[in-house]
């Protein structure tokens, strides 16, 4: 199990490396840099850098250098910790992803809970009461909510909210806290947001796994061992969550794998139409402005969280089920 | 102890007393009188007898269409496919056309009857511009009917690429009030959103099928060496499945996209979005051909037909593949919903698909502000067909993967 | 449905090991799908006398194991139990040999009941067909066992464990100890069998229903496991339903034979007697199939006729008559014949011994109309 554990953490720089070509070749791709779109801006606005400025410039950011040499510079300096200076905003990008990473890390591990909480009962309740009205009805629901991207959940919502009772669900604080420093009050204050956008991410995810626990779980309920347990003298209950519940969360266990890094991602345009602040935004427009630097950080680091989901499921896969345990020791 | 099982094997052909009207009853009939032959045991043999013939395409059918949900999604499915194939039919107006006085008219519900009479109109809008706000402010006057009809004369473009004809499914009476029919009302550009949809269901609908086609085709082909050969191809194919499906999807999807200059024409952007959903799309399926054909590799029937000297293009083409043929379409209609929300996700967030293209995301576009919305909440409708669509597609997939499977009952 | 208990009033044991063990009177489960009801189960009715081993065979198909299930109230949600009666012999506490007894009438409980889940596993335990399946591939072995104990015992966990120890033992699986704690899918088959064995005799039951036990495992094991179960029945005197379509085995381990035909009992009586003098069409057409050392060489063996009717379509009158070699027009496709008294101990279901199959015209009128019977 160690030596398991320890293979696929070797494994990460690997897999880190491969990335980081794969998105500095990205970043660099759109033909132009962001100079020169901010010169192009500047001239339309009437003012213009002269030469010496904008050879300055070039020099600054490494853009005089062929790409091979960029990208070693810019590897260099996240080895070193530093995530380079965000052309458009001319901030260090630790600074502006360090701002947005927490709320990024708060709102998708609340989603992932909620759809835990929510999916797990839900599917062992629908299994054991197949054919029941309760049973058709998360059926119906769980297809809706598959079916509807999670952007247009988080349009709906708004528009109703909005039209309503004239209440704004966008943003994750008050207008009051969302400049103030952290304290108890402005905690308070990103509870009472963060559920809204929290089932907006996590709708589809739950309809998905309550659909996913609710197939395992039928699938065992069949399984002869249930009626052995029965005969045994076990009651209805306790078989249920001692064994096929138990069963049943294995290929749970491996949605961290997938569903993890899909909530990172898949808050990111949930983020862009609510207006909250994660990393999501952020990587949005820099990809836009052409912040190359800012965007290859954000991109390396949803990649990064990817590869950590994978891994974390995978150790847990392996510790839940004794087949697999026993197979990489 | 071993075989001393009794020996219940059905014999080949069963002797059954099946002409018992000639017998003299109540007596025991002799073993040796028993020579009719049974014709029809039970009404359930004819049954098996036709399941027995029927091709596995057939027996998918069977199955398939007892399946009411996925026959009624299949039917909505075909509708769509006609508006892919002919959206200007469905079209009332061009669906470039702006006016930003028209800005905002609000969906006119279709009245079936007139006096008593079927003769369909919608009612007449009137505007008011709010002295404070400037807007404009639509009213339906019910009293204003504009007569609507099947198949009327209005622009004029050619039927399916080929024929010129100016008909539409539904058009006013007197063409001249051509530009006062707004089924979905129109946007902010006064543009009207019913033909706009119809349009935007062509593109979006076939840059999910076609990143599918794309997805199936390298997927086939990669997961197909990758099972079939073996060896270092498959170590190959197989990390970077694996390195694929190990990328953050959307983030990765985003900076693709963006990636794409601004001076592409639409068609140029539509065949790199398709190009740019199917990078990952094949690896799903790779892996689950890649899976059959390991385990098919060692069928007895693969074993004979290379035995009996059959190519190896012949064994996997004519052999193993359409042993899972019904699996992978089936798998297939299951994906084109995701590449469906993907890339109305992305020209949403207006890093796919770009004006003057138009797709449920570019119209959805139009949405993003709150404020418009309450004021024009059927900007919202081509949000309802896309879930209306990966509804369908979810349930067709379904509906194939269940008769598909010949183990599930 | 009056109460269901029926409390004993102390009689002296001796007097008790003469009443049977279980009865079952006629027992009828059905299965209600969308297809239409298969009657399962169709009036089983058959007595277990305390120490004895009865066997029940029959085609696959033919309501053995749903027989099994009626008993012990376990039964898949679209079966339910129809009529009849299952009554046990029940002890109070089943640790103590001259412990009181109670009558319990089974089908008068509650699947889910507390009454019925305290009798499952201690009073009677099951040897189920699959020793594999019946193992959760999670739990270690001894978990599963351990957890039975703790259920109809009052001990800790550490005695528990040193119960399912000694009972591995007794089952001779060597090294108990270490056995203890591995998973299902790492034992042999043989050891896996013993391991479900030791299960079911965890908690010291007096009857056992083993279900096809032997069929999942190859030749050798199978006949050490019958010879071990056969001697841990002597040694604790335990009374066995043994299901099996194998009438080698039936001959090895019975004392008592029941045969089934879709769901009905076409035979029973003692083994000698099934096996010397078997009267019922089926049970002889059964016996005929079986190879034997004398069977003359190269012969082919005998088969039985046709195959079993098709669930939803039971034939009317004697299920068996559609195969029957001395089927009766007239007589038996019009009327279910009764199972009755051939001789002391021997039941048959055939009108070839009823005296009214003598006049079969009468016999048409007299007979329990088999209309319902119709598909």
């Amino acid at each position: 199990m160690l030596r398991y554990i320890l293979q696929r953490l070797l494994l990460i720089p690997v897999l880190l490396f491969l990335f980081s070509v794969m998105v500095f070749a990205l970043v660099q791709a759109p033909p132009g840099d962001y100079l020169t779109s901010y010169i192009a801006t500047l001239s339309s606005s009437g003012s213009s850098l002269d030469q010496a400025e904008i050879e300055a410039l070039k020099a600054q950011f490494g853009l005089d250098q062929p790409v091979y040499i960029q990208y070693v510079r810019w590897i260099q300096s996240l080895l070193r910790g530093k995530l380079g200076l965000s052309l458009e905003y001319q901030r260090p990008n630790v600074e502006l992803i360090a701002e947005r990473i927490g709320l990024t890390l708060v709102l998708a591990l609340s989603a992932f809970v909620f759809t835990w909480i929510v999916a797990i009962p839900l599917g062992i309740y629908s299994a054991t009461h197949r054919n029941t009205l309760l049973d058709y009805l998360t059926t119906v629901l769980n297809y809706i909510g598959v079916a509807t991207p999670n952007f247009m959940l988080a349009l709906i919502l708004m528009w109703w909210a909005y039209s309503q009772f004239g209440l704004s669900v966008t943003g994750l604080f008050s207008r009051e806290f969302e400049q103030a420093p952290w304290s108890f009050a402005k905690v308070i204050d990103l509870l009472k947001h963060i559920w809204v956008p929290m089932i907006v991410i996590g709708m589809a995810g739950t309809a998905r796994l309550t659909r996913v626990m609710r197939a395992n779980l039928l699938d065992e309920l069949n399984k002869p061992y249930m009626t052995s347990g029965r005969a045994r003298g076990l009651s209805e209950w306790q078989l249920v969550m001692k064994y096929p519940v138990r069963l049943a969360i294995n290929p749970l266990a491996s949605t961290i794998g997938w569903y993890l890094p899909e909530i990172f991602s898949g808050s990111l345009i949930v983020a862009t139409v609510m207006n909250l602040q994660n990393i999501g935004p952020l990587l949005l427009r820099s990809l836009i402005n052409q912040d190359m630097y800012l965007a290859g950080s954000i991109l390396l680091i949803y990649c990064f969280l990817a590869i950590i989901g994978t891994l974390l499921s995978d150790i847990l896969l392996a510790w839940l089920d004794p087949r697999i345990r026993m197979e990489k020791t | 102890m071993a075989g001393v099982e009794p020996n219940l094997a059905q014999p080949e052909d069963t002797h059954l007393p099946q002409d018992r009207e000639s017998e003299s009853a109540a007596l025991p009939i002799p073993p040796e009188e028993q020579t009719g032959v049974g014709e029809s045991l039970l009404p359930a043999t004819q049954d098996e007898e036709r399941i027995s013939v029927a091709s596995n395409w057939t027996l998918v059918w069977w199955r398939f269409r007892k399946n009411k949900l996925a026959l009624i999604s299949t039917a909505i499915l075909l509708f769509l496919v006609l508006i892919v194939l002919m959206p200007e039919f469905f079209a009332t107006v061009d669906p470039e056309e702006t006016d930003a006085r028209l800005a905002f008219i609000p969906v006119q519900g279709i009245h079936w009857l007139d006096e008593g009479r079927l003769k369909p109109w919608v009612p007449g809008v009137a505007g008011k511009r709010d002295p404070v706000t400037l807007r404009m402010i639509w009213t339906t006057d019910e009293s204003q009917k504009i007569y609507v009809r099947f198949f009327a004369p209005g622009f004029s473009y050619k039927f399916l690429g080929l024929i010129e004809t100016d008909r539409h499914l539904i058009g006013t009476v007197d063409s001249g009030q051509a530009s006062q029919v707004y089924l979905l009302g129109t946007d902010r550009l006064g543009r009207d959103q019913w033909s706009r949809l119809a349009y935007a269901t062509r593109i979006s609908m076939t840059i999910g099928m076609a990143s599918v086609i794309l997805s199936v085709v390298l997927g086939l082909l990669l997961g197909g060496i990758s099972g079939y050969f073996g060896g270092w191809p498959d170590m190959v194919i197989q990390r970077t499945i694996e390195l694929l499906q190990s990328l953050p999807v959307i983030p990765i999807w985003l900076a693709l996209t963006a990636a794409l200059p601004r001076t592409w024409s639409p068609e140029k952007v539509f065949f790199a979005i398709t190009i740019i959903l199917a990078l990952r799309g094949w690896t799903t399926l790779a892996r689950e051909v890649r899976g059959r054909f390991l385990s098919l590799r060692e069928e007895d029937f693969v074993l004979a037909a290379e035995l009996s000297g059959a190519s190896q293009a012949r064994i996997i083409l004519v052999h193993m593949i359409p042993t899972f043929t019904s699996h992978i379409i089936a798998t297939s209609t299951l994906a084109i919903p995701v590449m469906i929300v993907t890339e109305t996700s992305l020209s949403f967030l207006g890093l796919g698909m770009r004006p003057p293209a138009i797709s449920w995301g570019v119209m959805l576009q139009e949405a993003q502000n709150i404020q418009t919305l309450a004021l024009a909440p059927w900007l919202l409708t081509p949000g309802l067909v896309v879930i209306v669509a990966v509804l369908i597609f979810n349930l067709v997939g379904d509906g194939l993967r269940d008769a598909a499977d010949p183990y599930s009952h | 449905m009056p109460s269901s208990i029926k409390p004993v009033t102390q009689p002296s044991a001796s007097s008790l090991s003469q009443e049977p063990l279980l009865r079952v009177e006629d027992l009828k489960a059905y299965f209600f799908m969308d297809e239409g009801t298969v009657r399962a189960v169709d009036g089983v009715s058959f007595d277990v006398f305390p120490g004895k081993v009865v066997g029940i065979v029959g085609e696959s198909g033919c309501g053995k194991s749903v027989t099994m299930k009626a008993i012990l109230q376990i039964l898949e949600p679209s079966a339910k139990i129809i009529s009849g009666k299952v009554t046990l012999r029940s002890r109070f506490n089943s640790l103590d040999p001259d412990s009181p007894e109670e009558l319990v009438e089974l089908t008068g409980l509650h699947p889910d009941s507390r009454k019925i889940r305290k009798i499952r596993g201690s009073e009677i335990a099951l040897i189920p067909q699959e020793p594999m399946a019946a193992f959760s591939p999670v739990y270690t072995v001894g978990n599963h066992i351990i957890e039975t104990i703790l259920l109809h015992q009052d001990v800790s966990k550490q005695e528990a464990r040193q119960i399912a120890i000694d009972v591995f033992r007794s089952v001779g699986i060597s090294m108990p100890e270490q056995r203890i704690d591995s998973y299902s899918w790492e034992l042999s088959g043989g050891l896996r069998q013993r391991a479900i064995i030791a299960m079911a005799l965890s908690c010291n039951p007096r009857l056992l229903i083993a279900d096809e036990p032997t069929t999942a495992i190859d030749v050798t094991t199978q006949a050490q496991i019958l010879k071990l179960l056969r001697k841990l029945q002597e040694e604790r005197q335990t009374s066995i339903i043994f299901i099996t379509h194998d009438l080698g085995v039936i001959a090895q381990m019975a004392d008592e034979v029941v045969v089934m035909y879709l769901g009905m009992v076409m035979e029973k009586g003692p083994v000698h007697t099934i096996f010397k003098d078997a009267k019922h069409p089926y049970t002889q057409a059964l016996l005929r199939s079986i190879p034997s050392v004398q069977s003359t060489p190269r012969l082919k063996l005998p088969t039985i006729a046709g195959s079993i009717a098709h669930p939803f379509n039971r034939p009317a009158g004697c299920p068996f008559h559609p195969r029957c070699k001395h089927f009766m027009r007239g007589v038996c496709d019009a009327s279910q014949p009764a199972l009755a008294p051939i001789a002391e101990g021997h039941f048959v279901s055939c009108f070839l011994y009823s005296s009214e199959s003598m006049s079969p015209v009468a016999t048409g009128r007299q007979a329990v109309p088999a209309t319902e019977n119709n598909p």
